[in-house]
């Protein structure tokens, strides 16, 4: 009798029988069905929790007891609070110059931290602990959106190439020529140079550079997802789809793509510690955004090369900043990849 | 055989892959068998002999590349007579799922890991039926039913990773039949499953064809699930058939020396425990090229300077369903085991008697 003895009916109740399942049922189907049904219910109920834990909930749980994991959790996590509540935590305002009186840079003269300003003061008069907070929200901002940018923009160039390359025949793989070429030409130059480019092409603002960071990312992310899609297409489910008669753009949005992505949302974690670098670096290059009003940790260290000797911990802060931000998400990614990667699973 | 015409009428198939650089490779040469309604077609044959090929082939998802299709595969339909090898990939796509269906051998890759049961199933619906919602839903369902899952509606929001490997080949099957198809290709569908599960979905598979009036071609390596399910029988090596014949006949009186080693390498339930098993020697690589002679040859016990002076011409018995491709054929070679011969069938008894 055919049966698999893991299922239960939770009604208890005999599902519909062969007749009115209409394809054609006889007697004798009939009465298998209804022997199914008998034994399903005597089965009993079965623990749910127990059974076949899904790859993500399998990751989670090894994420969970990775020290790596959770030291670039806690940075991340603390980052993202103060750069989401800034202007509760900043003492005061970042760009008054409240104690201008004090700090003569000139004169070599600094404030280092005190009971009012824990970080002491820049070479304005402001306080320095203030700046950083603001900055923080700065720096999650072009992090976040640069690689949002990448992500989109790559995805769709690489699931495009990826689905071509795998399913569109002669017509696919010249598509997939195309666009892989101009990504390999974006591969080709330094991604900050390629930042760089950016921005100057479209001035100094907020946008470029969350543009330019972004731009510089698609590349990877296009590469990373049409590999992932064109491995993914060889597998035995798209030939049994195919098998099935379903038709091409089904196989690549429903059966490939959300296959492919589990690699792609790994490296999303990673770019946002590149993209944090890369942010810094546009704006200590003076390609960042040019308003003073919107302390950036970039700028300010750039600001603060001009009194490298006389005072260095003013540069100190933001480089440690931009360090411990970027160690933090790369600390998270690569620990998600290796929760994900089943190679190195035990 | 039949003398109804039958549904699917594969005349002198050949696949060559490679040209170009390569050296090429006859994958498939030359192989002609009819499938016919509501009966089971066996292809038997080692790893590498073009099982697999030949349904790829007939299913027109061989890739379009560096592969050279030869022969015909003519499909008789409603609507007229069709030749599968030339069709449009258009049309093909058509015609696949909703008139021929496949189901392959490891049910565990050969579905979608992200996505639900219920939505891998009611996708062939929606795209060959038309069915929507939850119409293609309740079909879904009842699909489930037929090919033997208990609680189906649960089963449908599951992932294929919940199931068994028995369920999943069930669910598979269910993909399959979908539209009953009119004819089915089963590539080893029962070689990573366990043996008990193996018989329930031999059993699930001849029941379906028997009511649906399917044709089935059923492709393996395994001569039991051969004796216990197919109506006729086509022995391949080296990408051709080197004996067809309907089951009794072939397992009583195998001709082929390679029939004859197949049968000979399987334990057999009525010999004496301790008697050594006669494997066939060599591999299915150490073979010569068929316009030379018989490929088969330099593995052959039997083997003659006849079987090298070009291809062995199929013969055909005085009874006329009986053929092999040999030039010294074994006589009343004692290797089928009986108790499998005289069994009528070696599943789906059960219902029978029931």
């Amino acid at each position: 009798m055919p049966t698999t003895p893991s299922a239960h009916n939770p009604e208890g109740s005999p599902v519909p029988d062969a007749e009115s399942a209409g394809t054609g049922g006889t007697a004798l189907l009939g009465r298998k069905a209804a022997k199914i049904d008998r034994l399903a219910e005597l089965m009993g109920p079965r623990d749910e929790g127990t059974h076949g834990a899904g790859i993500w909930r399998t990751a989670f749980s090894r994420l969970r007891r990775s020290p790596m994991a959770i030291t670039g959790a806690i940075i991340v996590a603390g980052f993202v609070v103060v750069a989401l509540f800034a202007p509760l935590l900043a003492p005061y305002a970042p760009t008054a110059q409240t104690w201008g009186d004090e700090v003569f840079p000139n004169q070599n003269i600094f404030v280092g931290p005190r009971a009012e300003n824990w970080l002491g003061l820049d070479n304005l008069g402001r306080d320095q602990f203030s700046r950083m907070v603001i900055g923080a929200r700065q720096t999650l901002l072009v992090g976040v959106v640069a690689t949002l940018v990448g992500f989109g923009v790559g995805a769709l160039l690489g699931g495009t190439a990826g689905a071509a390359a795998t399913l569109g025949g002669r017509w696919g793989r010249t598509i997939d020529n195309a666009i892989m070429r101009v990504i390999d030409m974006m591969l080709a130059l330094p991604t900050l140079l390629l930042a760089v480019t950016v921005a100057a092409l479209i001035g100094p603002s907020l946008t470029t550079v969350m543009l330019a960071v972004g731009i510089a990312q698609v590349p990877i992310f296009a590469r990373l997802l049409r590999g992932a899609m064109i491995s993914q297409g060889n597998r035995d489910y798209v030939l049994a789809a195919r098998a099935l008669g379903v038709r091409k753009h089904k196989i690549a949005l429903t059966h490939i793509l959300p296959n492919s992505l589990g690699p792609v949302i790994v490296q999303s974690t990673l770019t946002l510690a590149t993209a944090i670098i890369d942010a810094a670096a546009l704006s200590y290059l003076g390609l960042g955004n040019p308003d003073p009003s919107f302390p950036e940790w970039g700028t300010m260290l750039a600001d603060a090369q001009r009194f490298l000797s006389s005072a260095p911990q003013l540069a100190v802060y933001p480089a440690l900043a931009i360090i411990v931000t970027a160690l933090g998400f790369t600390l998270l990614g690569e620990a998600m990849r290796e929760a994900l990667d089943p190679k190195l699973r035990k | 055989m039949g003398s109804s015409t039958p549904l699917l009428a594969v005349e002198e198939l050949s696949v060559v892959f490679g040209g170009r650089g390569s050296d090429e490779v006859r994958a498939v040469d030359g192989v002609s068998f009819t499938l016919e309604e509501g009966k089971v077609t066996g292809l038997v044959g080692e790893s590498g002999c073009g099982k697999s090929v030949t349904s790829l082939a007939l299913m027109g998802l061989l890739p379009p590349r560096g592969v050279r299709v030869g022969g015909s595969a003519l499909l008789n339909l409603p609507e007229g007579e069709v030749d599968l090898l030339k069709l449009s990939p258009k049309r093909m796509r058509d015609l696949r799922g909703s008139r021929l269906a496949m189901i392959f051998q490891d049910p565990l890759s050969s579905l979608n890991p992200v996505v639900p049961i219920g939505r891998q199933v009611t996708e062939i619906l929606n795209r060959h039926r038309g069915m929507r919602g939850s119409a293609a839903e309740k079909e879904a369902a009842d699909l489930l039913q037929r090919v033997g899952i208990p609680d189906p509606e649960r089963r449908l929001k599951e992932y294929p990773h919940q199931l068994s490997g028995g369920m999943r080949q069930r669910a598979l099957i269910a993909m399959a039949v979908a539209c009953r198809p009119r004819v089915m290709i089963a590539d080893e569908p029962t070689t990573a499953l366990d043996v008990t599960i193996q018989a329930q979905i031999l059993e699930l598979l001849k029941d379906l064809v028997t009511e649906e009036g399917t044709a089935l071609l059923m492709i393996t390596h395994d001569l039991g699930v051969v004796a216990g399910l197919c109506d006729d029988i086509n022995v391949l090596y080296a990408g051709r058939a080197v004996e067809t014949a309907p089951r009794a006949p072939l397992f009583a009186g195998p001709t082929h020396p390679y029939t004859v080693g197949l049968l000979g390498s399987i334990p057999r339930l009525d010999a004496p425990r301790g008697e050594p098993l006669t494997p066939i020697r060599g591999s299915v690589n150490d073979n010569i090229a068929w316009h030379d002679g018989c490929a088969f040859a330099p593995r052959c016990d039997h083997y003659t300077l006849e079987c090298l002076e070009g291809p062995p011409a199929l013969v055909h018995t005085d009874d006329g369903v009986h053929a092999y491709r040999c030039v010294n054929p074994v006589r009343h070679a004692d290797v089928a085991d009986r108790a499998v011969l005289e069994s009528p069938s070696v599943v789906g008894d059960e219902e029978e008697s029931a």
